[in-house]
Formats: structure tokens, sequence, C-alpha cells
């Protein structure tokens, strides 16, 4: 496998947050009864035409100016010819050879921290096809047109990836950035982000790309990942087996972890496409992509840049935290409530214990038990020393599941940290005559069991005891010398 | 009698309360009657919705309401979608087709008090010059019953000839209104391409397509264009641009009025048809008009060029006929393939298989280029060469058709020789301008039209000449023998 060079492209497909379609007036809500989403533009009845929905457009535009990329003040609307039940007009409308968006760029980070640039061929706006319902009635399929017309963004990269992982990099990335742009919501399950991966072998060293083959429909980081490991090893295998591999489309069977084969290059549709009579292209000044770039949010990108910056963050946690715009608010309302100068306990209570409840309740950070003020007023209590960080698992336990505030919750369980030297020292007496074999040992040579003490006396103070300041009392009494 | 008054008067009556719209629509009704099934000129009469409609009409105008067209009787071609009525478009495929909707024209006749008295026979989906090709038999021409009436609007210009209706609409997509009103003696007029909503009339061609009127005379056709006339949202190609008042402009000068003789339509012209066109040149130089010549080069080309075009979108446009959600299906299909196939194979006639074969053809791969872009590029020069004719003359002027009506039969098993016919129409079709046809006179007791054609929404100036013309001759108001 090490003389294979892994060649990737993907072609996402971003279905549009608008309320309607991109053609007609009907709702695009996920999950209605069957049908009941589609008009006669939908249904493609006799003498009925499109409308384009310039919300649409909009959002194409926000996506071209966030990559980086030429967005064209004239774009055509092309028709993409086939016959399907789930197609009504017996052809798609989708923009063909003057796509909206071309020539953008996206950084991701590989493992070993380098960042590597792929290329965004082009984006363009298109509709996006009914389903067909094949269990549903006995001896017949049944057609769905709720998503017929659905606004789609189909984000089409260069074949720059070379690796199952940049390409979940590369996906995870625009994932993020459609979200911050509020363009798309990135339901993977409902498909409203969803992405066929191209994917080829080649020689290392060798410039010509190998013949590629299109698997389609991949809804989830995971099968993207999986998908192409299992095609890269079939088209190597095949290939040093002394086959070759097909152009073909494959699809991913997600229960044994396979591709296979769909449909040849020669069975292969020849679409017939020319620009769609019925729209007139999209044309508009360079004032309209001007208010819309005024109106973009800070990116993903240089939100990371900013926190690594203003919080001293790592460059990790800082994309970890900016890896969507709620998440990024969140981290940003905690430090404005504590301070600045103690963002990275923020950040590691953020990314850790928040993090770790919102997934095993399965819950958005916009539904969080804990709200960052909040959380913020625990953290204080870390800052001065009122708990430690041990206690205050326990206490953010209690603020998730009961709902009260870390101080409430401190008071209540008397969780407060003896700070009290007196107090502490008594403790330690306690533990020292209750262990004599230990304390001989000890001092005898022993240093490991240093830990052994601590533990004690903690175990006795129900972890409340001031780490720092019991470290310091209990060494000074193990040297068999009284405190100052 | 009432179908040899204008429309003016017959508003003047209905709105004195001197006539009533229920009998105008009676009377109409019962020529219907009497002469529509030998012309065949109707497909669908509906005779009781009429009544009721004058009616309604008749309580509108008892309130003092007025209107150019209020209770005054229509006929609509086949292709305009009719809510609750049969929208057959002259196709098997659509015999059952009940239409959900009204198409935009229809929807503006009606807020005009105007009252439908049925649907007219056309050749199957527009495709035709004889109306041979429709399901429902071919059309009679009412001059002489064994010559064609032309097409595709052929029961809209036959019923208007045999006075079924003060108003017939029609469209016109190679020369489906000019080309019939020429052969049957009657006014017709296509306007600009974006003037008329194409929301609701079933596409052929999607950008030549253009809806319009026939009528008695120019001044009748004025209040119907003003009714169908304006800007519609839901045709994204209709242009939002005022609608002057098309009757007061019928008053204007005819002055200085330049007009152009195109020199590509005279040559070949048979020699008595030519004479006429020169006699009617004669009448408006005495009106005080200039003539001169004018040449298109790249004229002759637009035969060819126009099917390429037509064909090419029509093959798509008809693809939505596939026997799944409305229209012919197949009985008992197998599979997904034989629905397809029978459904289509069995619901269209032969032309309209031509047409879908060479338009699927030229849009393949492979063929693209050669035939779909070329005819562009051609129509592209077209559009040049009228826009520079008319930087010198305000119309152009010439024969709508090259000889009178033809023998029922004698082209319909050769394509080519018919599609000739329109070799003068296609012309405005390809570069969107408004054209009308008016009677010139006669060869051998069959009608001969007289073409005008305007630059870009100039209706007005068009229907001005073309009501001097008439008010100079009364060619328009000859009736066929036996429709006294």
């Amino acid at each position: 496998m090490a003389q294979w060079e892994v060649v990737i492209g993907l072609e996402i497909h971003a279905q549009l947050a608008t309320k309607s379609k991109i053609f007609s007036g009907s709702a695009t809500a996920y999950g209605a009864p069957p049908n009941s989403q589609a008009d006669l533009v939908d249904l493609a009845y006799p003498g009925v035409l499109p409308v384009l929905n310039a919300e649409a457009v909009r959002m194409a535009v926000k996506f071209g100016l966030a990559v980086g990329a030429k967005v064209a003040e004239r774009s055509v609307f092309a028709r993409k010819n086939y016959f399907y039940p789930d197609l009504p007009k017996g052809y798609q409308i989708s923009q063909y050879e003057l796509p909206i968006v071309a020539n953008g760029k996206l950084e991701i980070v590989l493992d070993d921290g380098a960042v590597k640039t792929i290329g965004i061929t082009r984006a363009h706006l298109e509709e996006d096809a009914g389903k067909s319902l094949h269990e549903v009635l006995p001896n017949a399929s049944g057609i769905d047109l709720n998503r017929a017309g659905t606004p789609l963004l189909e984000i089409v990269s260069e074949p720059d990836m070379r690796s199952a992982k940049e390409a979940v990099a590369y996906m995870k990335k625009i994932h993020t950035l459609v979200r911050y742009l509020e363009i798309c919501d990135g339901n993977m399950q409902e498909g409203s982000f969803r992405c066929d991966a191209n994917v080829s072998v080649r020689p290392k060293g060798r410039e010509k790309f190998g013949t590629r083959a299109e698997i389609k429909n991949l809804n989830s980081f995971r099968f993207v990942e999986k998908a192409i490991q299992y095609e890269v090893a079939r088209q190597i295998e095949l290939i040093e087996g002394g086959g070759s591999v097909l152009q073909e489309t494959r699809l991913y069977d997600s229960d044994k972890h396979e591709t296979r084969s769909m449909r040849s290059k020669e069975e292969a549709n020849d679409y017939r496409y020319f620009p769609d009579p019925d729209l007139l292209p999209v044309e508009f000044d360079r004032s309209f992509i001007e208010r819309v770039r005024a109106s973009l949010p800070e990116l993903p990108d240089e939100k990371a840049a900013r926190f690594a910056k203003d919080f001293a963050l790592s460059p990790y946690d800082a994309g970890v935290l900016s890896a969507s715009r709620e998440l990024g608010a969140y981290f940003e309302a905690v430090v404005a409530a504590l301070s600045a100068e103690h963002a990275k306990l923020a950040a590691n209570w953020v990314m850790g214990d928040l993090s770790s409840a919102l997934n095993r309740d399965a819950l958005d950070i916009g539904a969080s038990h804990v709200s960052p003020r909040e959380l913020a007023s625990l953290l204080a209590r870390i800052v001065d020393a009122t708990i430690s960080g041990k206690i205050a698992k326990e206490v953010f336990e209690a603020m998730w599941s009961e709902r009260k505030s870390a101080d409430d919750i401190i008071e209540s369980r008397g969780l407060k940290q003896i700070t009290d030297s007196g107090a502490m020292m008594s403790v330690i007496d306690a533990v020292l005559a209750a262990n004599p074999k230990q304390l001989a040992d000890y001092r005898s040579g022993k240093d490991k069991l240093f830990g052994f003490f601590v533990g004690q006396v903690q175990k006795a103070t129900g972890g409340k005891a001031n780490p720092a300041q019991l470290n310091e009392l209990l060494r000074v009494k193990l040297a068999g010398k009284e405190p100052v | 009698m009432l179908h040899n008054l204008s429309i003016g008067e017959l508003a003047a009556r209905l709105n004195s309360r001197e006539l009533s719209s229920v009998e105008l629509t009676r009377h109409f009704l019962s020529r219907i009657d009497r002469f529509g099934p030998a012309l065949n000129a109707l497909i669908t009469v509906t005779a009781r919705q009429a009544l009721s409609d004058a009616a309604a009409a008749d309580v509108r105008l008892g309130r003092g309401e007025s209107g150019p067209l209020l209770g005054i009787p229509l006929i609509h071609k086949d292709i305009f979608c009719t809510e609750g009525v049969r929208t057959s478009c002259g196709s098997r495929m659509l015999d059952n087709f009940i239409a959900p909707y009204d198409a935009t024209v229809v929807a503006r006749f009606k807020a005009a008090g105007a009252v439908m008295l049925g649907k007219a026979n056309m050749d199957e989906f527009a495709m035709g010059s004889s109306n041979e090709n429709s399901y429902y038999g071919p059309v009679k021409n009412p001059w002489n019953s064994n010559k064609v009436p032309g097409g595709s609007s052929g029961g809209s210009a036959a019923a208007a000839a045999a006075r079924l209706a003060p108003l017939t609409t029609g469209t016109d997509t190679g020369g489906s209104i000019r080309q019939p009103a020429a052969l049957t003696g009657v006014t017709g007029v296509k306007p600009t391409y974006g003037r008329v909503s194409r929301y609701g009339m079933i596409a052929f061609a999607s950008s030549l397509d253009q809806a319009g009127v026939f009528a008695r005379s120019v001044a009748d056709a004025a209040p119907a264009l003003q009714a169908m006339a304006g800007f519609d949202s839901r045709d994204s190609t209709s242009v939002d641009a005022p609608v002057p008042d098309y009757t007061a402009a019928l008053a204007r000068p005819l002055h200085g009025l330049k007009i152009g003789l195109l020199r590509e339509f005279f040559e070949g012209l048979e020699p008595r048809n030519a004479a006429l066109i020169h006699d009617a040149l004669a009448v408006y130089k005495e009106l005080g008009a200039e003539t001169r010549e004018v040449s298109l080069p790249h004229l002759p080309s637009s035969v060819p060029a126009y099917y390429v075009v037509a064909p090419a979108e029509c093959s798509s446009n008809l693809s939505r006929f596939d026997g799944v959600r409305f229209g012919y299906r197949c009985e008992n299909p197998v599979d997904l393939l034989d629905l397809y196939k029978r459904s289509r194979g069995e619901g269209f006639g032969p032309e309209v298989k031509r047409r879908i074969m060479t338009g699927t053809y030229v849009l393949s791969a492979g063929y693209f280029d050669a035939y779909y872009l070329k005819a562009q590029k051609v129509r592209r020069l077209i559009v040049d060469e009228f826009r520079a004719a008319f930087t010198q003359v305000d119309l152009l002027v010439g024969p709508t058709t090259p000889t009178p009506a033809f023998d029922l039969g004698a082209k319909i098993d050769d394509p080519v020789t018919m599609y000739l016919n329109d070799i003068y129409t296609i012309g405005a079709n390809l570069a969107g301008l408004p054209a009308l046809s008016l009677p010139c006179g006669f060869i051998d007791g069959l009608p001969v039209g007289l073409q005008l054609i305007g630059p870009h929404f100039s209706e007005d100036r068009l229907m001005c000449a073309g009501h001097r013309f008439q008010l100079a001759t009364d060619w328009h108001t000859r009736l066929p023998a036996g429709y006294a």
C-alpha cells in the first residue's frame, strides 16, 4: 500500500435553509406527510413555471464569499434531463456551464498540525428530487414530492485530498462553515448535508490520475471515512491483482461497510444539459455582493485565530471552541463572566465536563442545563479556592441534574474547601496516628508513601482539603517539623 | 347580425343594457352548434358555464359596471389551462386532463368579465402548420372545407373567421397565430416575447412561445391584448414594463411612418401573392408612409435554426408527460420502463414524437455544439439584424405565408415542406418581436395575409398601422360564404 497515493474529491450537497422551495412557494420543512408540501409547480403540472427564490441566491453568494471564491455576476440555470418518477419535470434545474460560485478554497488542519489548502472548484444552485417509497404500498411504489424542489448548494472540491481522514476533515470544515453562515442546518440524518466521493488511486510519484469511482450519497462523517477506506483498498487490490478500476458510480452499504457497483460509465445518462429557457440568467451588481459580504458573520478560522490570540489558547482548543457559532458564543460568555485571565480554565470545562454532559444527554449547547453565567460562577469558586477542581466536578453534576446554582450546592452540601490550617492539621495528626507503620516507612526513605497520606487526609475530609495547602502542611509534618 | 358587430359596438350595447351578455352568449353558442362540428373548430364547448358567466356579467353590468370586454364571449385555444375544464392541448396525452387552475391569460380575461364559450382545436402541443396534427382531427378552413386553416392555432383562427366568437386566443411559437390568421382571413396578433404571461400555457418551446389573439379587426384585438398584457410574477420571462393604452394608440397619425420591405421575404414569392403585398404597400404610401427596402441576410437560416431550438426545448418540456401524475397512462404497465415507453408511445402523435426525437438528438453529447449552439448563434445574428433594421425603419412589412391555404393532406407526409410554411413568420419568434397578420386580399377565393413586424414592445405602433390599413380597406370585413 505504501507505493499508492489516494486521490479524493468531494461533491457536497448542502440543503439551503430557506423557508420555501427554490422554484415554488411550497414549504421545505422536514417530516411532513407525503406530498403535503408539493404544489402544482413541484408536481410539474402542464403550464406551470419556476420562479427563483432570491433567498437561495443570497445564501449561495454568502458561501462563495466565505470561501474566497469568485461570485459570478451572471450565472445560468440549466436543465439536466433524465426520466425518473421522483423527478416530476423529467429534468432537474441545476447550473452547468456558468455556476454562481467558482474558484474558492478552504484550509484544513492535518493530524500532524500542518495546514492544507483544499480547492473548491465550484458551487452551484440546484433543486433536489423527490423520494420514491418502495415499502409503503402493496404491489406499488409511492412517490413523495415534499423534497422535490428543495434548494441545494452543490459544493465541488478539487481532487486535493489524499486520505479518508483529509476528506472527513474537509467535509467537517464545510459543515461548520455552512452552519456558521446559517445557510444550512447541517442535519445529516435528515439528509440536509451529504456528499458523493470521487476516489481513485495512482502509483506514488505519477502525475496522471487513476480511474475514479464515484461513491454516492454518504450522509455521515463516519460513512465517508469507511466508504473511502473500503474503496481505496478495493481499488488497490484490484490493480495489484492485475485488474483495472472501472469508471462507475458505486453505492456504500453502511451495514456491510462496503461499496458496490450501481452503474458504469457506459450506462451513464446523457443529461443533455441546456440553459433553462423558463429562467432568466441570475445577474447582480457588485453592490449586492458587497452588501452580502457586509452581512457575513465572523468565520470559523477568524474566530479560532482570535481565541488563540486573545485567550492564549492552543490552536487545537481554539479550533474546537470555534467549531460552531453557538459553542464559541457560550465559551465567550463564560470568559466574559469570569475573566480573560482564566480563559484556559473556561476552555477546559467547556470542552470537558460541559461537552460530556451535553453528549450524554444528547443536547445542543443551546439546551444546556447550565448557563454560561452559572458555569462561570462555579469556575470562580475554583479560582478563589472555595472548592477544588475535583469537588467542582461533583458540584457541576449537581448543577446539571438539580439545576441549582454552584453556591447553593456548595453551601447545602458543605463542600467548601478546608483552608483553615488548624483544622487541617488536626486531621493530619489523626491520620499519622492511625498509620504508624506507614509513617515509619516514609521516614525511613519510602517517599512514595506521600501520596498515601494525601489520600487518607482527603478521604477523611471528603476531598475538601485545599490540595496545595495540604501538601505543604503534610510535607512539614512528615519531616517531623512543626509548621512555622 | 350580432356576430358582424365590432367589440366596441357590442360593448356599447351591453353597457346600455340594450343587449344582455346572456343573449349575446346564446347567439354565439348557437353559431357554434350550427358551424362548429363541420369545421371541427372546438374540442370542448362549455355552454352551461358560459351562460352562467354571462349571467354574472349581466349582474355586473346591471350594477353599472362597464368594461371593454365585460360580457363579451371568447374561445380559448385548448393550450391554456382552464380550471375545472378539460385542457387537452390537442393530444391524447391530455384527453383526460382537467386543469386544476387557470392560466394567467384565462384569469385576466375572467377578471375583465369576458365569457368563455369553449376550447379551440389545435395541432397537438402546438406543433404543426395545418391543424392536421390534432388528436381530435383536422380543422377545416371556413373559406373552403378542403383546405387547411393553418396551425397550430387552427381552431381559434377558423372560429374567428366563421364568427363563432368575437375573440379567440392563440399562441405563436413559429407563426401559429399569424399563419392561420392569414389562411382564414382574420387579424392575428403575436405580441413581444414577455409581453403576455406564459403561466398556465402548456409549453412547447419556452423561449419562443407567446400568447396572442385573433379577432375580426385590429380595433377588436386591441382591448383583448390590453386585458392579456402585463407582468406576471409567476412567469420569470414576462417583462415588467408599462402597458400602453392600445385602443387609444389606434388614433395616432400614420404620416411619416417608415416601412421596411424585407428583401428576403419577396424572393421566390408567388407573383399573385407578391402583387397583393405591393397593393397593400400602395395603401400605406397613400396614408403617408414611406417605404424602403431592408435586408436581413441571415433570415433564410431562421427555419433551420428554429427547427433545432424549438424541438430541443420541446424534448425537455414534454418530459413531464410520463404517465405518472396526470394525463394518459398505458394499461397494465409491467414495469417503470414499460410505463414510460407505452404511455408516451401511445399518448403522443407522430409529429410530436418526431420533434421530441429531433430535439433529443440535437442536445445529445457530441451533437450539442454542432446543432443547438450553432442554432443559438444564428438566432443571435438574426436578432442583431432585426435590431439594425429597426434603426432605419419603424416597421417591417411582408407576406405572412408563401401561399394561401393548401389542401388538407397535401403536406402532411412531407414535414420539411410543411415546415417551410413558417418561413416568413419564424424570424419574429426567434427575435422575440411583436408581429401581426392582416387580411390583404384573395387568391382564388382564399385569403392572403399581410405581415407587419415591429421592434420589441411596439404593439401600439403595429396595431395603429394595422388599424389604419383596415380603415382604408375592407378585406377584413369579408365573411366566408355560408357564415353570414
